[in-house]
């Protein structure tokens, strides 16, 4: 057994730490204030090829391997977790899918400038009535010739309505199978296609900085040529991105459950009460050195299921472990962090105050804790 | 246009500074990073390349671990490395390290060598002048701007009251300030090529340096002793509403900050 980091993912887990110490952290506290989405800091991004990490040079990716992706993501998220959810979403939920299930055409088309980072691209599956029940999905689409006719809608959609938004994958569906079960298929709807509306950005208790929507269908024609992978093949598509797309989150996860910490471990070496650095105490170091621990543990169980991927084993299980411990970690993490601050930590100058608003959400997105928790049992 | 950056191997400003019992800095291969100072000579090195076409050399002398900081800098977009490294190396100082990298120079080749004002360890400042030496070539010190034209090298220096201007034919040396460019990040596709350039190294024999000329055997600085800044803070508290406000900004305006 080895752990150690070949130099690649040693080079890129130190270079998005300096660039999310020296141009993301800096921001975090305005991006959460406006809520202005970080178009600067993306462009940057993008242009040193963190949106595209994990696909080959030949699709204008950096040709990094998965592990690598989930490195920089968790250091991304360390230095802002709307600034990592946005990189997350756009390469796990956008371009994966292409790059797994597109044609040759489509990869050409689609994914080349997803991986360059021209575009971010949004996938959207959850909907008003389907959201932990995915296989309930109501929008459906009908053939007629050569296009399909899309109705329905889709809510709290990552990255679908910024000025860099190329467009979204959905699910949708187009009959029933032997089974009686609702058929899927993905269909890739560019921004601008007529019939496709993208609401107005919620208002949200955290990941203020990420852009998220709701989206709606009227009459939305799509080209034959737009559906993703075989007719009735989404249920499959969408699995595998989700299960990729929970590894990836864990390592968001760990970034901010490491921010938590090291705002807890400098605050607590610096505030004096009774005389003494308040690390002094047992009752604060001890919940330090439990942070520790635990964040320790949700690394090393999304590197595993990093690397159970890589070896094309099978990781629904651990990756659904990794995502429900290192969610479950960020949040006591957070809580602790305000703990150890007091007072100050309820203050919005100080960023714990923002981690423990951030943190609720990474229990849900991407499927509940609870839903993790049945994806684990089922695997049992 | 051959253009050969120097870059030394430094502890990071962070770390905990230890010496050997001879007073040389203890170099701990977790704590070592390019110089900081030498990634604006790496950043104008890459710069001039993309004006003027041709290739960035990345030389080091170092220990062995130092590949780790040359492959560093060929992600960040230098095309290959040169790692100068000998165990008679050792204890160099900086008369030493010129002859060195002089002979490494000489042996590659070029238009245009650059280098950091100094080094963050030693911050001896003296190295790119005694390689100028050594080579009989010239050097253009403290660069805040560096043009390249019809075969000479023009520089800008900045004065306490303006800028200096100076130029020379090249080859030329060129030392470099912090103020003269903005240093990029590695992009991940460099970082993906970064393993695919070569690193070539040069031992003494290599460069045909006589091994007693550097160095412990051939240094004739010797540090002789060590000890930590005084880091007292001093405090002035202004207080009360008569004139606390004018002493303050008096204060300040004292300091330079207004
Ligand atoms: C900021 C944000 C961004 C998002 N981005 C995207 C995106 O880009 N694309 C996308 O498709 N979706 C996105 N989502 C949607 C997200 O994946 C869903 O919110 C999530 O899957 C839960 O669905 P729901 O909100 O409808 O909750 P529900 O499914 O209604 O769940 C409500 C509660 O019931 C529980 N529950 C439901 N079913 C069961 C069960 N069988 N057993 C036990 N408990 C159950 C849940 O765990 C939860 O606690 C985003 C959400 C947010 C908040």
């Amino acid at each position: 057994m080895d752990f150690t980091l070949n130099d690649e993912q040693t080079m890129i887990r130190t270079m998005c730490r300096e660039f999310a110490e020296e141009e993301i952290k800096p921001h975090a506290e305005e991006l959460d204030r406006t809520g202005q989405f970080p178009y600067e800091i993306v462009r940057k991004m993008a242009a040193l090829g963190l949106l595209g990490l994990p696909f080959p040079e030949e699709y204008g990716g950096a040709g990094a391997d998965f592990l690598s992706y989930c490195l920089a993501l968790e250091e991304i998220g360390r230095g802002d977790a709307s600034v990592g959810i946005t990189m997350e979403a756009h390469t796990s939920l956008g371009a994966t899918p292409f790059y797994l299930f597109g044609s040759e055409e489509q990869k050409q088309r689609y994914l080349t400038p997803l991986a360059r980072g021209e575009h971010l691209w949004s996938f959207g599956l959850t909907e008003p009535n389907a959201g932990s029940d995915s296989g309930g999905t109501e929008t459906h689409a009908e053939r007629e010739g050569d296009v399909w006719r899309i109705n329905g809608s889709k809510a709290f959609i990552t990255n679908a309505g910024t000025e860099m938004s190329g467009g979204v994958t959905i699910t949708a569906v187009t009959g029933r199978t032997a089974d009686g079960h609702k058929a899927i298929t993905n269909f890739i709807v560019p921004k601008g296609t007529p019939g496709y509306h993208i609401g107005a950005a919620y208002h949200k208790m955290g990941w203020k900085a990420s852009d998220t929507r709701p989206l709606a269908f009227e009459d939305c024609l799509v080209p034959d040529e737009q559906r993703l992978g075989d007719q009735g093949d989404g249920f499959r598509q969408f699995m595998l991105i989700l299960d990729l797309g929970r590894v990836a989150i864990s390592a968001l996860n760990v970034g901010l459950a490491q921010a938590c910490f090291d705002e807890a471990q400098r605050y607590a070496s610096e505030r004096r009460q009774f005389g003494r650095p308040i690390v002094a105490f047992q009752a604060i170091s001890f919940k330090l050195a439990d942070m520790a621990m635990e964040i320790e543990l949700a690394r090393l169980m999304y590197y595993k299921a990093a690397w159970l991927h890589m070896q094309g084993l099978p990781f629904t299980k651990e990756a659904s472990m990794a995502k429900l411990f290192s969610s479950e970690t960020a949040k006591r993490c957070a809580d602790q962090a305000v703990q150890i601050h007091g007072g100050y930590g309820f203050m919005d100058e100080y960023p714990v105050s923002r981690f423990w608003r951030n943190v609720k959400v990474h229990e849900i997105g991407e499927g509940t804790s609870e839903v993790q928790r049945q994806i684990i049992a089922k695997h049992l | 246009m051959n253009i050969v950056v120097c870059m030394k191997e430094t502890p990071s400003i962070t770390a905990v500074k230890r010496f050997t019992a001879d007073m040389r800095l203890e170099r701990r291969k977790e704590d070592a990073e390019i110089n900081p100072f030498d990634e604006y000579a790496l950043e104008e090195g890459l710069r001039q390349r993309e004006k003027h076409g041709g290739e960035v050399i990345a030389l080091c002398m170092g220990p062995v671990t130092a590949t780790e900081n040359i492959r560093k800098a060929l992600a960040i977009g230098a095309d290959r490395g040169v790692l100068v490294t000998d165990p008679a190396l050792e204890g160099s100082d900086a008369i030493g390290t010129a002859r060195a990298l002089a002979a490494a120079l000489q042996k590659l080749g070029f238009d245009l060598a650059l280098f950091g004002s100094a080094a963050a360890d030693s911050y001896g400042g003296v190295v790119p002048a005694a390689v100028a030496e050594v080579l009989g070539q010239p050097l253009l010190s403290f660069a805040s701007k560096l043009e390249i034209a019809d075969g000479r090298a023009k520089i800008e220096r900045a004065a306490e009251t303006g800028y200096q201007v100076a130029e020379a034919a090249i080859p030329a040396l060129v030392s470099v300030i912090q103020t003269i460019n903005v240093p990029r990040y590695p992009s991940m596709k460099g970082i993906m090529q970064s393993k695919k350039k070569p690193i070539d190294t040069f031992s003494l024999a290599d460069l045909g340096v006589d091994a007693t000329l550097v160095g412990v055997a051939g240094a004739r600085e010797k540090a002789t002793g060590s000890s930590p800044v005084d880091t007292q803070r001093k405090g002035e508290l202004f207080s009360g509403n008569d004139g606390a406000a004018d002493r303050i900004v008096a204060f300040l305006v004292e300091q330079k900050v207004l």
